[in-house]
């Protein structure tokens, strides 16, 4: 298999380092709540990241397409599949990863 | 025949006001002496500004599946009949219900504890938004009981450091870990807890 390294390709990745093996792609979808919604502008999108990427990986992936995503940076959760989860947890394809600024229900 | 013990989670959509009375008999049970209930209304105003509406929105599948497992949580706790919990989506007016909980038990110190559980639990920790609109611009709130509770989310010990139970009952883990707060802390408010409000127009 050949990996193309430059050229105009659009990928979704940046500049991170290829984990697990061969370097193959997986296929995630990301949802945006609330004011990470307002400050992406999108509700979900998909994101291809290396297999064996964590859930840190690829926070650091949305935040390099939207640098405003720091602002919530510090006060924001990850749910993996339904589950609030830690950002060490490995990512598989077709996870569900939500972005979620400090909740506010009742 | 006797009523079983049942749960029930509702997340309504937009537009659909909360039937009060609807929950309220679905924990009705003859052998359940006391329904505990607790009803969360919008407020007029927050910090002087006169508060128009909540609007409100959520993850829908997870804000349920941490519901149902703060339930058995309290099932855990303390000994319930039936558990209905009642959250609408989308524009609250001024007075009207958003959130509504009922519990049954046999005993009442049973179903008052396991229902002010259950609304801090909630507030800590289930994936629902609120947004307070003034005349003049509209803010995401955020509640401090989830910024308390925001580090401790998603590990995998499940039991919360620190705190001590002052009440006894085990505490199952569920998807959103559910924990078991100190009483004392007053009463569970909107409000902000994270660099103040931030206004946007």
């Amino acid at each position: 298999m050949t990996v193309i390294m430059e050229g105009k390709i659009k990928t979704q990745t940046m500049d991170t380092m290829p984990k697990g093996n061969e370097g193959s792609s997986i296929k995630i979808k990301v949802l945006f709540f609330a004011r990470a919604r307002d400050l992406t502008g999108l509700s979900e999108m998909p994101l291809e990241v290396s297999s064996g990427s964590s859930a840190h990986d690829c926070l650091n992936d949305l935040v390099a397409k939207f640098p405003s995503l720091e602002e919530i940076r510090g006060c924001m959760v990850l749910a993996l599949n339904e589950e609030y989860t830690t950002e060490s947890a490995t990512v598989k394809d077709k996870d569900e990863l939500a972005i979620i600024p400090p909740i506010s229900g009742g | 025949m006797t009523p079983e013990e049942k749960t029930l989670v509702e997340i309504l959509d937009e537009h659909n006001p909360i039937d009060l009375a609807r929950y309220i008999n679905y924990v009705t049970a003859p052998q359940a002496g006391a329904i505990a209930t607790f009803s969360g209304t919008t407020r007029d105003s927050f910090e002087g500004k006169t508060v128009l509406e909540l609007r409100y929105e959520a993850y829908k599948p997870m804000a349920i599946r941490c519901i149902k497992s703060i339930c058995s949580s309290a099932r855990s706790s303390w000994s319930l009949h039936s558990i209905a919990v009642a959250h609408r989506l989308g524009p609250v007016p001024v007075g009207v219900t958003s959130v509504f909980i009922a519990v049954s038990a046999v005993h009442r110190a049973d179903a008052l504890d396991a229902c002010k559980f259950v609304i801090d639990e909630l507030k800590a920790s289930v994936p629902i938004w609120k947004k307070e609109v003034y005349a003049n611009g509209e803010v995401w709130k955020e509640n401090s009981e989830f910024l308390e509770r925001r580090l401790e989310l998603g590990r995998q010990d499940g039991v919360s450091g620190g705190k001590n139970v002052d009440f006894e009952g085990h505490v199952k883990k569920g998807c959103c870990g559910a924990k078991v707060k100190v009483n004392g802390g007053g009463v569970a408010n909107i409000s902000t807890g994270h660099g103040g409000s931030r206004e946007l127009e």
